[in-house]
């Protein structure tokens, strides 16, 4: 009998070591869940292929210069990341709520913070392995030609990248708890404007100044064009702003989106004491 | 009353499907949303080309790729409408249990939650196609398109899709939340074999005879010599090729492909009762 009941805690965790294995214990079951079902090597990196491959062949039909296939193949391999921001951070928090999960998130001791990175980090390695296979994939099939001219400047960009974009992510993940059913809807409309907007198939330079500056506030787009422009050896004649410009600015969004998170779930909180509504489900 | 086990899950979970997918906003937000999403859709192919052309979208190959995208909407749409189901009632909504244990028939009760996605995409395919007509200059006249053609291939058409619809839910019935757009992902797939916004000339000769082997293929080119007979003639894919012998292969093919669909279900169905996957939720 005695051994059929739970052992009590016995080094109970607390402050950052708490901090720190909250975040472990949420990204494990990502993490884990790509090695136990292996299905995703089919949906998630195979196939987008395909549709990278039709936008390179509809570049290759109106004779466009080659970096532009390299421009689409970055782009097919960063959507990786949209997507996982869009349905596994933004409406993460939404489904947690619809399916039971997020009353247990609160009750339990761990800070919802913590609960976030954690989803960040084992989304950023689940989507990294995809972007990674699509841009092998995808170089290999098209013979796309790289001129990196930084290395270095290449990784901060993308960290940056990654800590704005998740940053987003958690921000926006408060807000779509305020909402019900029409978060789903929400998170299904900013698929393929932010595609077209950030520029995921083309130069964003392509687009009037203003559009392109507005469509910046999104950290993929700066992300995208300095990537380009320090991959492709085309990519600083179409580059939207320099280089240096845009790391700076991908710096302040990354603060901006970060602080917005803790301050977005500060609030999430005190309206979940306040109203009791967050485990509310109205289906 | 409905006696047909059949229809009746059809038309009930038909109206479920529309509830869901409807009733979250006012109708004004509603049409934002259906404006919106395909029109973003269409714009990055404008400016893919424009960038390229310096903007002259006045040429037969420009209304190929438009037409072609704004009636590819349907192929997503609906297999993801009819797959997506699974997933929904499996994991979010946690009723998928009870509707196997219900006096439905679980195909048929699919095939209705497709109905909704289905004219969700007509919607969309209406604004992209006008869109096109009056801002890009697209040749689509009403008193020139082929409306007999058009209607006969989107009937066959849209039961060849909700049929592979039925198939990718089979597979989502064996695969975990991870499998989220496994409409879209295949859909990705038939966009680049299936001369959607190019054609199919331009693959490698295997990968033409796979395209080929694809119902759709054939459905996007009888759409668009419905929708503009001259553009599709522009191009050599079908040329020898009449709209009747399109027709014929399309229905053919659609016949082949149901009957895979079926098969593929029934197997992973049994597999999923056998392994106790029915109320299975992932949660990654």
């Amino acid at each position: 009998m005695s051994q059929m009941m739970i052992q009590p805690v016995k080094d109970r965790l607390t402050g950052w070591r708490l901090f720190l294995m909250s975040i472990r214990g949420r990204s494990y079951p990502r993490i884990i869940g790509m090695q136990r079902d292996v299905t995703w090597l089919i949906f998630d990196v195979l196939l987008p292929v395909g549709t990278v491959a039709a936008y390179v062949l509809i570049y290759q039909a109106v004779g466009a210069p080659s970096d532009y296939v390299g421009f689409v193949v970055v782009g097919g391999a960063m959507m990786a990341y949209w997507l996982n921001v869009l349905w596994g951070m933004s409406s993460q928090l939404y489904w947690e709520k619809e399916t039971g999960n997020l009353a247990l998130y609160i009750i339990a001791p761990a800070s919802m913070m913590s609960i976030l990175l954690g989803m960040a980090i084992g989304g950023i390695f689940s989507s990294s392995l995809r972007a990674l296979g699509v841009i092998i994939i995808s170089s290999w099939i098209f013979q796309v030609s790289y001129a990196v001219t930084s290395f270095w400047l290449l990784f901060i960009v993308f960290l940056l990248t990654m800590a704005a974009l998740y940053g987003l992510g958690m921000m926006t993940s408060s807000i779509f708890l305020l909402l019900n059913r029409e978060a789903w809807h929400i998170a299904n409309l900013a698929q393929e404007p932010v595609y077209l907007a950030s520029g995921f198939y083309f130069p964003v330079k392509s687009f009037p100044f203003w559009i392109a500056a507005g469509a910046s506030l999104i950290p993929l787009t700066l992300g995208l064009d300095a990537m380009r422009q320090l991959v492709f050896a085309t990519g600083p004649s179409v580059g939207f702003l320099s280089v240096q410009v845009e790391i700076l600015l991908l710096l302040i969004l990354s603060i901006g989106f970060i602080a917005g998170a803790k301050r977005m779930l500060d609030y999430m909180e005190r309206l979940a004491r306040r109203e009791g509504r967050l485990t509310d489900t109205r289906k | 009353m409905l006696k047909s086990t059949f229809m009746r899950s059809f038309l009930t979970s038909t109206w479920l499907g529309w509830q869901i997918e409807s009733n979250w906003a006012d109708p004004f937000l509603f049409l934002i949303y259906s404006i919106v999403k395909p029109l973003a859709g269409a714009g990055i192919i404008v400016v893919m080309y424009g960038v390229i052309s310096q903007g002259n979208f006045d040429t037969p190959l420009f209304a190929y790729i438009y037409i072609g995208n704004a009636f590819f909407q349907y192929v997503a749409m609906v297999m993801t409408g009819v797959s997506w189901a699974i997933i929904d009632d499996r994991e979010h909504y946690k009723t998928l249990k009870y509707i196997y244990t219900a006096p439905v028939s679980v195909p048929w009760y699919l095939l209705g939650r497709g109905v909704s996605r289905f004219i969700i995409a007509t919607f969309s395919v209406i604004i992209t196609l006008v869109f096109g007509a009056v801002f890009l200059h697209i040749p689509i006249q009403i008193s020139t398109i082929d409306w007999n053609l058009l209607i006969v291939s989107m009937v066959v058409g849209v039961i060849m899709l909700s049929l592979i619809g039925v198939l990718l839910a089979g597979i989502t019935l064996l695969t975990v939340k991870q499998s989220f757009f496994i409409g879209d992902v295949v859909a990705g797939v038939f966009f680049l074999f299936c001369g959607v916004i190019f054609p199919i000339e331009l693959l490698p000769p295997v990968m033409q005879t796979i395209g080929k082997l694809l119902p759709v293929t054939y459905w996007i080119e009888l759409v668009r010599r419905a929708m503009v007979g001259s553009v599709a003639e522009a191009f050599p894919t079908f040329t020898n090729v009449s709209d009747s012998q399109l027709l014929l292969i399309l229905t053919g093919l659609t016949i082949l492909y149901g009957i895979i669909s079926i098969v593929v279900w029934i197997v992973c169905d049994h597999r999923a009762r056998e392994q106790g996957l029915i109320d299975w939720t992932s949660n990654y």
